[in-house]
């Protein structure tokens, strides 16, 4: 302004505070639009448990299930594939599972409930690629001569083991993620609860 | 405007004059004519690098008049039609195969996604070439890196729509990089999706991403280039200012006007670029399975990730600088510096006129060390860009790490090696070589 040092020191702090309040209500009415790209409340609703029957899944197989739009592997290991787990545990990043990545019932050197049935969500900690089954031993599913078998992920190279362990120095940064699960029964599991004390 | 008062147009008293008088007396133009083309001096010496940015133009006009096409038949929807084909990826389908002329227009769309990445990788390696974001084109050049900036994200969004497997886990693989940010990573990767999952929600936010939002932003930064651009004036061939040497009527005499002459000879150029633009729409549209992946002829799986997936060509080369960093440090894990450094990647052009301190712009007067290194630079970019393509391997993961320790030592060495180099004198006007 021309006129220095006549500045109306009242109709200053007028205009500082209408701009305060206007911001205040720019910022306020971000709040909708935010909260609009959050998910919504079907989305929210439909994580709803699942069952899986697991009675004709054979020893060395593994089946699929989707839960919450995710894979859910469950895998029959053999004595085999168990064997392999403590002689990899030095390959570990996390032998012992100590990352919160599994339910405390889970957190056993074989990642499970039942030794035999492994339940895991099947995607990489990575970037959420599914990784692959490369169950041979051996060199056979383009995998090095002293592979032991369990999965490789496509994307970007992370190897686990058959109880979802990561590798040491792969991209992934922790085990797959075991879900919280139930046995309903000897053949059925229900994925998404775990219905402590049941 | 920088040369002062245009004087108002007068009518010679027929029926166009009077009418254009009309419109001057309300709108600026004849004086907008006149500032950006008729009476925008360009340095004469603009050689073969300098199409680009008008290429570039012409690809944005076709995307947007594409775009608008398809949206009129495609649904962002992923829920399963009767047929238990998810309805985005059949109305693509739809669109190639029911719809009068729609599988040209949409090849017309995906084709224009992988030239106009080729058009901008040229047009910025020229600025590279000519040192032109150099004082005191910073502004025009941090502008271009915006738009670039928007251009991947456009790319990105779009990619998900036709709702394949390659869009799929393609999204869901970037979506999760924010994931790997610390403390707000796992939240602002639910914001993006809209969803616990990549799904319905996501797929129609980024519908809206790329056909409004990024769009309105993207013609933002190109005229704010554009504006910036014609304050300074152009860079040329010889990196030195034509505004410098100018005749009695304040005239650049190096400078000749965009239009005619660069109206005219930018044509040549745009003929050439749709012959060959035209080749590949009729010849080779899915361009070997780089323009359009194989995989992404299925519909999105999210039990299956396909057994090798790669981003779209033009991403190549910052996944693999991704994919090289798989060490932990400072506590925080691989993932995490996977992410900062494909992201550090891209914005470090922003910093380029700060980190160049040789004192001429133009390689022509640059010595061995600038050729030599900028050389390597762009053979580093096309390995990372090739390796990128191809499935993890020790081998591909030790050269990747060695080509992006080049690709950032060339940066953030710049300040260094830039002013060592032997450099030749700079002539007093430009050279028609």
């Amino acid at each position: 302004m021309s006129n220095q040092g006549k500045m109306d020191c009242g109709r200053r702090r007028l205009i500082v505070a209408t701009a305060a309040v206007g911001g205040a209500g720019a910022v306020a009415v971000l709040v909708p639009f935010v909260s609009s790209l959050l998910p919504s409340e079907r989305a929210k609703a439909a994580g709803a448990p699942v069952e899986a029957e697991i009675g004709k899944l054979e020893a060395g197989q593994m089946m699929t299930v989707e839960w919450r739009g995710k894979p859910v592997w469950i895998i029959n290991r053999t004595k085999e594939m168990l064997a392999t787990l403590p002689k990899l545990n030095d390959q570990m990043a996390d032998p012992k599972s100590e990352k919160d990545m599994q339910p405390a019932y889970a957190q056993n050197e074989n990642r499970s409930i039942k030794p035999e049935y492994m339940v895991v969500i099947g995607i990489c900690t990575h970037l959420g690629c599914s990784p692959s089954s490369k169950f041979k031993p051996g060199a056979d599913e383009g995998m090095p001569a002293d592979w032991l078998g369990g999965f490789l992920c496509p994307c970007h190279g992370s190897t686990f083991d058959f109880a979802g362990r990561v590798f040491k120095a792969k991209p992934a940064p922790t085990n797959l993620e075991v879900p919280p699960h139930v046995y309903l029964s000897d053949t059925r599991i229900l994925i998404g609860e775990d219905k402590k004390g049941a | 405007m920088a040369a002062g008062k245009v004087e108002k147009y007068k009518s010679d008293g027929s029926l166009g004059g009077n009418a254009l008088e009309w419109v001057n007396a309300r709108f600026p133009a004849t004086s907008l004519w006149k500032e950006h083309l008729s009476e925008y001096y360009a340095p004469k010496n603009f050689n073969f690098w300098y199409f680009f940015g008008s290429l570039a133009l012409l690809v944005l006009v076709i995307q947007i008049v594409t775009g608008i096409f398809l949206v009129m038949h495609y649904k962002p929807d992923a829920a399963l039609n009767a047929n238990g084909v998810p309805v985005a990826f059949a109305s693509v389908e739809y669109i190639m195969r029911d719809v009068p002329g729609g599988w040209l227009i949409r090849y017309m769309h995906s084709t224009g996604a992988s030239a106009f990445f080729i058009v901008v990788y040229l047009h910025m390696f020229r600025g590279l070439l000519y040192g032109s974001y150099r004082k005191p084109r910073e502004l025009t050049w941090l502008f271009g890196v915006g738009i670039f900036l928007v251009l991947m994200g456009e790319a990105f969004f779009g990619y998900l729509l036709p709702w394949g497997q390659m869009s799929f886990w393609g999204a869901q693989v970037i979506v999760n990089l924010f994931s790997a940010l610390p403390l707000i990573g796992p939240d602002l990767s639910l914001i993006i999706r809209g969803d616990y999952v990549v799904g319905d929600a996501t797929l129609n936010r980024f519908f809206s991403f790329h056909v409004i939002a990024f769009p309105l932003v993207l013609l933002g930064l190109v005229a704010a280039h554009i504006l910036a651009l014609h304050e300074t004036g152009s860079n040329n061939p010889d990196g030195i200012e034509i505004k410098a040497n100018k005749d009695a009527n304040g005239i650049p005499r190096d400078g000749i006007p965009f239009h005619p002459y660069y109206t005219v000879k930018d044509i040549v150029g745009v003929v050439v670029f749709l012959m060959v633009f035209s080749a590949v729409l009729f010849f080779a549209p899915e361009g070997g399975g780089y323009f359009l992946e194989y995989n992404n002829f299925y519909p999105a799986d999210p039990l299956k990730t396909p057994p090798h997936i790669a981003p779209v060509w033009y991403f190549t080369p910052y996944y693999s600088i991704l994919r090289a960093m798989v060490w932990n440090f400072f506590g925080l894990d691989a993932k995490f510096w996977g992410v900062v450094a494909m992201g550090a990647s891209v914005v470090i052009f922003a910093f380029l006129p700060w980190l160049d301190r040789s004192p001429v712009k133009s390689i022509r007067y640059r010595g061995p060390i600038f050729k030599t290194l900028l050389t390597l630079f762009v053979i580093c970019f096309f390995i990372l860009g090739y390796l990128g393509t191809q499935p993890p391997s020790p081998m591909g993961e030790l050269v990747s790490q060695i080509c992006t320790l080049f690709y950032f030592g060339f940066f953030l060495g710049m300040p260094w090696w830039s002013r060592m180099d032997k450099f030749k004198p700079v002539p007093e006007r430009v050279t028609m070589k």
